[in-house]
């Protein structure tokens, strides 16, 4: 019973300092505290718009799509275009690097190779379509062509290295819980 | 954002006209998977929100403007893979740091570096990929980044 109550605390206990943390600014209109409450809201609010969509397709995507179907196309042994169909996921998503690590773990549950997961993580970061026609619009074109050209050999290398240094090291993507 | 509004609601008619249960059992799964995640992904954003109070994005033009050569190019690196910023916010910024006559290597090394590395997250990531992997895979990423910005900043 106490180990448990130790346990709740340990999730929550942050949390609740927070929003205790955040009332009592409000009420005693502490700047600091309104200051950081309104950068949680923007934080949150992006979050929560994108995270519980992308986990109804995740939860969908789960129980429709068979592994052998994903290990055969991103799995070891899928070679370029293993690294290929990543990508081109990666490109077709939205979202802060957090949300990447649930696809990844998904992908990783279905077959997906430690390389392709890695290559898949980079491309996330680097390469959303959204954000990309984002950042032509206020930095330009040349700086994102080349921002993208220079990162994609980058974040491939990092993949086979990572997946070289895990080689028969047991790594797993956990799913959280 | 209304791409994947579309998309999702697509899918979940779809599957709900084919197979009922089925449809609820990834349900299920999808809000378990986001409700194990949400304390922890809480408290890093409590974390990212502190920091941005600590480090506003003026603080940040002026420490990018200041810099010039390699002192420039570390701190850019440095603070690109400490902070969290949304495009929505980074990209409007950069534009600004050109425009006060940041140089373009410096803003390339901070847009890459916040863009492939992400420090305050690292728990989160852990959590996933476990803590050494996260931090070696954020370590060769940073280094990635750096060489990336560098490289661009020949060229721009």
């Amino acid at each position: 019973m106490k180990s448990k109550a130790i346990a709740a605390m340990k999730k929550y206990g942050f949390i609740l300092l927070f929003v205790i943390f955040i009332a009592v600014s409000l009420l005693k209109s502490f700047p600091a505290g309104r200051e950081i409450g309104k950068n949680f809201r923007m934080f949150f609010l992006e979050m929560i718009l994108i995270l519980p969509l992308m986990f109804i397709l995740i939860g969908l995507f789960d129980v429709w799509v068979p592994r052998e179907k994903i290990a055969r196309h991103v799995g070891p042994g899928s070679g370029s275009w293993g690294i290929f169909w990543v990508i081109l996921l990666a490109m077709l998503q939205a979202g802060p690097l957090y949300a990447s690590f649930p696809v990844a773990a998904l992908l990783w549950k279905k077959g997906c190779s430690v390389r392709n997961v890695f290559v898949y993580l980079g491309a996330f970061t680097t390469l959303k379509i959204p954000m990309l026609a984002f950042e032509i619009g206020f930095l330009g074109l040349k700086f994102s062509l080349l921002r993208a050209l220079f990162s994609l050999p980058v974040f491939i290398g990092i993949g086979y290295l990572l997946a070289l240094v895990l080689k028969n090291r047991n790594f797993a993507v956990k799913e959280p819980g | 954002m209304i791409g994947l509004t579309v998309v999702t609601a697509i899918a979940l008619v779809l599957s709900f006209l084919t197979d009922r249960g089925k449809t609820l059992a990834g349900l299920k799964k999808g809000a378990a998977m986001f409700l194990n995640i949400l304390p922890a992904l809480l408290n890093v954003l409590i974390l990212v929100s502190v920091f941005l109070y600590a480090v506003p994005t003026h603080l940040l033009t002026d420490w990018l403007g200041r810099g010039t050569g390699w002192a420039g190019i570390a701190s850019a690196a440095l603070l690109g893979s400490i902070s969290l910023i949304p495009g929505f916010i980074a990209f409007p910024l950069g534009a600004i740091l050109v425009r006060s006559g940041v140089s373009y290597q410096v803003l390339a090394v901070f847009v890459t570096t916040l863009m492939m590395v992400g420090i305050l997250t690292l728990p989160l990531e852990a959590k996933y990929f476990g803590w050494k992997v996260s931090i070696l895979r954020n370590a060769l990423s940073f280094f990635g980044a750096l060489l990336v910005g560098l490289l661009m900043g020949i060229f721009l």
